[in-house]
């Protein structure tokens, strides 16, 4: 099981684009480096790597290792995967990291299993045991009720996947350098089983809710999905976004692309306001990284109450439209 | 066409909460049904095969019990039934679980044209099985599907993206994953219910599938649970009462103080 001294990010990237969750993974990369003192390394696999490599030894990789080949520009499962596992089998590292992104939850699981390695998905906390060198991955578990740390004591590489917006980047710096690998994985044997044959990029309407500075949410408190408007209302008044719990879009309320929790999105706004939500796990795991967290809701036993900076006990089809009110009274 | 249908029997999580003494989950009489995604990729199978012929056979890992969550599909219009539980399978994290049912599937007698999986369970809402499961078996892998059409020599595929959606012509055989916006599953019929509750649901164990001893179950395992916690509290945390106005004008101050509006 002996493994080498790397912590790896995986360096998602589609047509010469590195995903936003890459930089996030290498500062906190970066921090576990730190603690381990193992060496920060970003696995790139891509047609044609050198224009993003400066991008990466700014987040803090010390080591890129580069794996070019023509079938490596926008994303094939059988391809990334054969090429990831390749590399992770001849270089052995401790960890590795991707984003949990429609590409991290198809290539971490197939690379997973192609070696016999641990993988934890869509981790909310990231430690390093000093004592047991050991990776601690913590997530939501049982439908987000309760939190579990997971460990993989005795295959290597330890492997979690980590949704965007969970941890925020930090630049080292403009022109920061390192040590460039490169690494050839020969992909000419591997069958075409899939091709893709259209790529389209949707904008979904008014819900940039990972752009969002604010945003305001309703849950089941809001009794009815007419309710809703209340909730557009104060998200309007303050230029954010409308999010939504599981709960709401399960009940067909609202479309999912509001949804924030797990098994929505991850959104990390300066002001969260959760309206009628009563908050479990499922939910929090998706908003708790917000600066500031404002919670209304009429049960003041909710736990949404546990996480909030401000906590509004009472009825929500009073405060949200007084809350509108004098906003809007304050804007004017 | 024979479609193969993984399904997972999970808690109703939506009714689980958590006692913040013990650290506990309370689990009693929390109901127990299929997981909501493998509805979807339950009726992508039955759509299929209402169009193009053929059997929908569903397969559950999981205690006896999961014996349900099988008949209840049969009652929405599956063909067949299998189970898949022995005591040894018992801990078996997402790595086991694959390589358990990859053999479950070889198992089978006629060949396989498509293997479907809800896209994520929402007990653990890993996503991890259905990509292991369509390695082990040797098969191509689209997650997220929306839908799903026949072509000359497969399929064709619709995937849900962080951004938009992908289309895919994959061959057959091929694993998907469902998402649920792909459908909604059709009720289950009068006549399909009884034939279900008297269906023969065949059990297969460890001397069935015949594992490698140690890729199977906790020892078979990857991942460890290390610890469980209720989630922490936050410090500092202000609780407004009163009448509404009253309330909302003492945040907004508070919110100006802090310069966040």
């Amino acid at each position: 099981m002996s493994a080498n001294k790397e912590i790896w990010v995986y360096a998602e990237q589609e047509n010469g684009k590195l995903a936003g969750v890459v930089f996030e993974l290498l500062s906190e990369g970066r921090k576990l480096a730190e603690k381990s003192g193992y060496t920060l390394c970003a696995l790139l696999a891509s047609a044609d790597g050198k224009p993003m490599h400066q991008q990466l030894f700014n987040y803090g990789a010390k080591k890129i290792y580069n794996v070019e080949d023509s079938k490596l520009v926008t994303y094939q499962n059988d391809y990334f995967a054969k090429a990831v596992h390749t590399l992770i089998e001849q270089e052995k590292p401790e960890i590795v990291l991707y984003g949990a992104s429609t590409i991290g939850r198809s290539l971490a699981p197939t690379v997973a299993v192609m070696g016999w390695a641990g993988l934890t998905a869509d981790c909310t906390e990231l430690d390093f045991d000093t004592e047991r060198e050991i990776l601690l991955q913590t997530r939501p578990a049982f439908g987000g009720n309760i939190m579990a740390t997971i460990i993989c004591p005795d295959h290597r590489p330890q492997m979690a996947t980590v949704r965007s917006n969970v941890f925020k980047k930090e630049k080292v710096g403009e022109a920061e350098s390192g040590e460039v690998v490169e690494v050839t994985v020969d992909l000419s044997g591997i069958p075409e089983r899939m091709k893709r044959v259209e790529s389209v990029v949707e904008e979904v309407n008014t819900v940039d809710l990972k752009a969002a500075d604010y945003i305001v949410s309703g849950g089941r408190g809001i009794g009815k999905p007419e309710n809703f408007k209340l909730v557009e209302g104060l998200a309007n008044v303050l230029g954010g976004a409308v999010g939504a719990s599981r709960a709401t879009v399960d009940a067909g309320w609202i479309s999912h692309h509001h949804q924030v929790g797990q098994t929505g999105k991850t959104v990390c706004p300066l002001v969260y306001i959760a309206c009628g939500i009563s908050g479990a796990i499922q939910h929090l795991a998706g908003m708790q990284s917000a600066d500031l967290i404002i919670a209304i809701n009429k049960d003041p036993d909710a736990p949404i109450f546990d996480v909030a900076d401000f906590g509004l006990v009472g009825d929500l089809h009073d405060i949200v439209p007084e809350f509108t009110k004098q906003i809007d009274a304050l804007k004017a | 066409m024979n479609i193969v249908v993984c399904i997972k029997q999970v808690p109703d999580s939506d009714k689980v909460t958590i006692d913040r003494e013990t650290n506990r989950l309370n689990r009693a009489g929390v109901p127990s049904i299929i997981n909501p995604f493998d509805e979807n990729a339950l009726e992508m199978a039955l759509q299929l095969k209402d169009k193009h012929g053929g059997k929908v056979t569903v397969i559950s890992m999981g205690p006896p019990q999961a014996e349900q969550a099988l008949r209840t599909a049969l009652s929405h219009g599956a063909d067949e039934a299998i189970l898949i539980s022995d005591r040894k399978f018992g801990g078996a994290d997402t790595w086991a679980t694959s390589y358990t049912i990859t053999l479950a599937l070889k198992k089978l007698t006629d060949p396989v044209d498509l293997i479907l999986f809800g896209k994520q369970a929402i007990d653990g809402d890993t996503a991890q099985v259905g990509p292991g499961v369509a390695h082990f078996y040797g098969v191509p892998m689209i997650t997220y599907a929306m839908s799903c059409d026949v072509t000359e020599t497969g399929y064709r595929v619709k995937q849900v993206t962080d951004h938009g959606y992908n289309v895919w012509d994959v061959e057959k055989p091929a694993a998907l994953t469902v998402v649920k916006e792909a459908n909604e599953l059709r009720m289950p019929s009068l006549k399909k219910k009884m034939a279900a509750k008297k269906a023969e649901i065949p059990c297969w164990g460890f001397d069935d599938l015949n594992p490698e001893e140690e890729k199977i179950g906790l020892a078979g395992s990857p991942t460890k649970v290390h610890k469980v916690f209720a989630p922490p509290v936050k410090l500092n945390k202000e609780t407004l009462s009163g009448e509404p106005a009253e309330m909302v004008e003492e945040l907004i101050f508070k919110l100006r103080e802090k310069k966040v509006i």
